[in-house]
């Protein structure tokens, strides 16, 4: 029974504004407008713009004009190239989607949506950064302009897979194009980049690194141990939340967005943090550039919310119709950042609708030719594909006389069996 | 020509072994909690930051997720990290880092990225350091596919292995024995303890030279029982062989993971009995897999039962430490009851 004359204490439990079957309205989403948020200078002293971490970037506007100071003025080229790789993600993922779906190999993540944020990231970065990726970055590989066939290898854990078809599909390793192994276990590539970029400011390098990871994963002590390792020894590093408002099933809210934004983390580290909206190529860009040149020049690290929305599901293996609303990602006020930078293109007078038309053709085609080429080397539903051995290698540099044992054993008793 | 050497304890032996491997590889750093300035809290690298500077040798937040977080990220850079965990006790929030990161970074990138990290952590009790200051978890380490454990039981071992160790491309955890960081200790804790410039395995060469990981030492020849063991309890079991009428053959394994199977099964062979000596809790302990091995690679020669002598299940108490404590009076009785079978 209470001991004071108090009304009972209340647990709270948050709660999603919409679930399945709820008509949707983001009509009260407290959005600036494109232009209206400041850039500071890249030498700013994190406790002068903790505003930025309230605030959010934004350079289109609804009628696809670059407005204000983050307008990162770039080239055509850049944008036609920009523009190119994502549409080469979301084809690539609706190709590879499908494959899963026809039962090729085990499992997919879309990042539809997403795009812009690895695309346009990738591209204010140099090539020679290093990024530490979570499993939804796919689109810095293809920024980088790496083989689609190496990735799909990975994918369908055939005889090309590089990576000995160890690991889930979608779980890369591309040492050639500075993007680090991922991890299944979230937020463990967020300490590592630090220390990447520490070891590089240690020896007096010029590259920096970056890391993504989730909103949901900045709940994780490794975010935390991350953001105060890089605040503490200035770390040439950008770290990158992805807030796309699911994790799996759960909604931002769990990881603290009722609270606060997930920038304003990095107001307690006492690091620069910056929220841009994520669906927008061009601020994605603006942030990263700016970032990327305040690490290089020895003023310490970012922290950049991407605040977008997940159009798919986490995985193949879920069904979000089961836990939000289906109306959601249509009426997702940031839009979509393909069709935005289009719209731009269009407006500036760069691109048209025929010559976007024929480039969605292309990419397809690209991602077809592609698969028939990787899936020569096989597909993970036919069986088997890499030498039994292989198993045991990698391990240790060198193979320790229990893991020999082991192979051994493993060859005698398929032999016994007759397979 | 013979090296020149010097009385060194095992602190002295673990700083000279960092200091020579800094020297002679500029990729080498050091991190940790209190590793820079101060020089540790158990002083293991004293004078490293005034030598090697601030950005090879420098103090952490404590965090030792971040701590080991951070060393796989500047081995991927193509450092090579040591890493300080202050206490073994303290390892578990880089438990993720460690088991889940350095050692299946290597497999799981096919080799695109490894982790040679050496992971220094004091353990073990009989310091009166209660549950929190006292545990050994290597039955932890052991168990992950991809690591590396090493254990030294004297100054001279410290400094090699600790060499290997560091120049391994593969994450290594390096547990130190505190409580014999200055003297070997049988187990008497009411015997007055002695230093180790008193025993000859504190002479130990200046210059460089590398104990190879994998290899085992046979500390005492004998023919009646094979006692395996590592850390302190070396010293507890060569004080117990001593003092009883038995020939046992003592075996200090030095490196638990690769184990040295050759070694054990040639003494078990030869002596028919086994008993297995650790700290370390009982169940699921590193001991469990010792005596499977014998059992499955000795079993024609056994006579007796492989015996266990380990701590308690329970978390390490600190009143009752020497109730807990594997000491003599446990071992002599497990020698015993081996012998009479």
């Amino acid at each position: 029974m209470p001991k004071r004359n108090l009304p009972p204490l209340t647990l709270h439990i948050p709660e999603p504004r919409f679930r399945p079957g709820d008509a949707v309205d983001f009509e009260d989403f407290d959005i600036p407008a494109a232009g209206a948020t400041g850039r500071p200078e890249i030498t700013t002293d994190p406790a002068m713009m903790r505003d930025m971490s309230y605030a959010m970037v934004r350079v289109l506007d609804d009628e696809g004009q670059a407005q204000g100071p983050w307008d990162p003025r770039l080239a055509p080229d850049t944008l036609h190239r920009m523009l190119r790789h994502m549409a080469l993600v979301r084809a690539y993922d609706e190709r590879l989607y499908r494959a899963q779906r026809q039962g090729k190999t085990s499992f997919y993540m879309k990042c539809t949506g997403e795009e812009a944020t690895s695309v346009a990231a990738a591209h204010a970065l140099d090539r020679e950064d290093m990024c530490f990726p979570s499993y939804r970055q796919q689109g810095l590989l293809i920024a980088r302009d790496w083989s689609l066939v190496d990735m799909m290898n990975q994918v369908f854990s055939n005889r090309g897979d590089r990576l000995k078809g160890r690991q889930m599909p979608i779980m890369y390793s591309v040492r050639d194009a500075g993007f680090f192994s991922i991890s299944g276990n979230l937020a463990t590539q967020y300490p590592q980049a630090v220390g990447w970029a520490m070891a590089s400011a240690a020896r007096g390098d010029t590259r920096i690194a970056a890391a993504w990871c989730g909103e949901g994963s900045t709940a994780e002590g490794d975010f935390h141990s991350a953001m105060t390792f890089a605040a503490v020894y200035r770390a040439p590093v950008i770290l990158n939340v992805i807030n796309n408002q699911w994790a799996i099933s759960s909604f931002s809210g769990f990881a603290g967005a009722e609270a606060t934004t997930f920038a304003a983390r990095a107001v307690g580290y006492g690091i620069a943090g910056l929220r841009v909206d994520g669906n927008d190529a061009l601020a994605v860009y603006a942030a990263t550039a700016w970032a990327a040149d305040r690490a290089r020049g020895n003023h310490g690290p970012t922290l950049i919310e991407h605040f977008t929305y997940r159009a798919e599901g986490h995985s193949t293996s879920d069904d979000p119709s089961k836990y939000r609303s289906a109306e959601e990602r249509s009426k997702w006020p940031l839009g979509d950042p393909i069709a935005r930078l289009k719209q731009h293109m269009i407006r500036v007078g760069i691109w048209d609708e025929e010559r976007h038309a024929a480039m969605d053709r292309e990419v397809a085609e690209q991602c077809k030719a592609a698969q028939r080429e990787s899936e020569q080397l096989g597909v993970l539903a036919d069986g088997l594909k890499q030498p039994f051995d292989t198993m045991f290698e990698d391990v240790f540099e060198e193979m320790p006389w229990h893991l020999k044992e082991q192979s051994e054993q493993m060859h005698a008793e398929r032999k016994a069996a007759g397979i | 020509m013979t090296e020149p050497t010097r009385t060194m304890n095992m602190i002295q032996a673990i700083n000279s072994a960092i200091d020579i491997s800094m020297g002679r590889d500029n990729e080498i750093i050091v991190l940790g909690e209190d590793v820079g300035f101060f020089g540790g809290v158990f002083k293991a690298t004293e004078g490293l930051q005034a030598k090697y500077g601030k950005t090879r040798v420098f103090d952490t937040p404590i965090t030792e997720c971040g701590i080991i977080g951070v060393a796989v990220g500047m081995a991927a850079y193509g450092l090579r990290p040591v890493p300080e965990i202050q206490f073994a006790d303290y390892i578990y929030p880089a438990l993720d880092q460690l088991v889940s990161e350095a050692a299946r970074l290597r497999y799981r990138s096919a080799g695109e990225f490894t982790a040679p990290i050496t992971v220094r952590t004091p353990f073990g009790g009989g310091i009166f350091g209660g549950q929190t200051h006292s545990q050994s978890p290597e039955g932890i380490f052991t168990h992950v596919a991809g690591l590396k454990t090493v254990v030294p039981s004297n100054p001279y071992d410290a400094k090699g292995l600790l060499i290997a160790a560091i120049e391994d491309n593969d994450p290594v955890i390096f547990f130190e024995p505190k409580r014999i960081y200055n003297g070997p200790f049988d187990g008497h804790y009411d015997r007055p303890v002695s230093p180790w410039s008193k025993y000859p395995e504190s002479a130990v060469p200046e210059g460089y030279y590398r104990i190879d990981l994998g290899k085992a030492r046979i500390v005492r020849p004998g023919d009646d029982v094979t006692i395996l063991t590592y850390g302190t309890m070396v010293h507890v079991a060569t004080g117990v062989v001593a003092e009883m009428e038995i020939d046992a053959e003592i075996i200090d394994l030095r490196t638990l993971v690769p184990l040295d199977i050759e070694t054990i099964v040639a003494s078990v062979r030869k002596t028919g009995r086994c008993v297995v000596v650790h700290e370390a809790t009982k169940t699921s302990g590193f001991g469990a897999e010792l005596s499977a091995l014998v059992q499955e690679h000795c079993f024609r020669s056994l006579e007796a039962p492989v015996q266990r002598v380990t701590g308690w299940d329970t978390p390490y108490p600190h009143s009752l430490e020497w109730a807990y404590f594997p000491g003599p009076v446990r071992l002599t009785e497990a020698l015993r009851r081996v012998m009479q079978d």
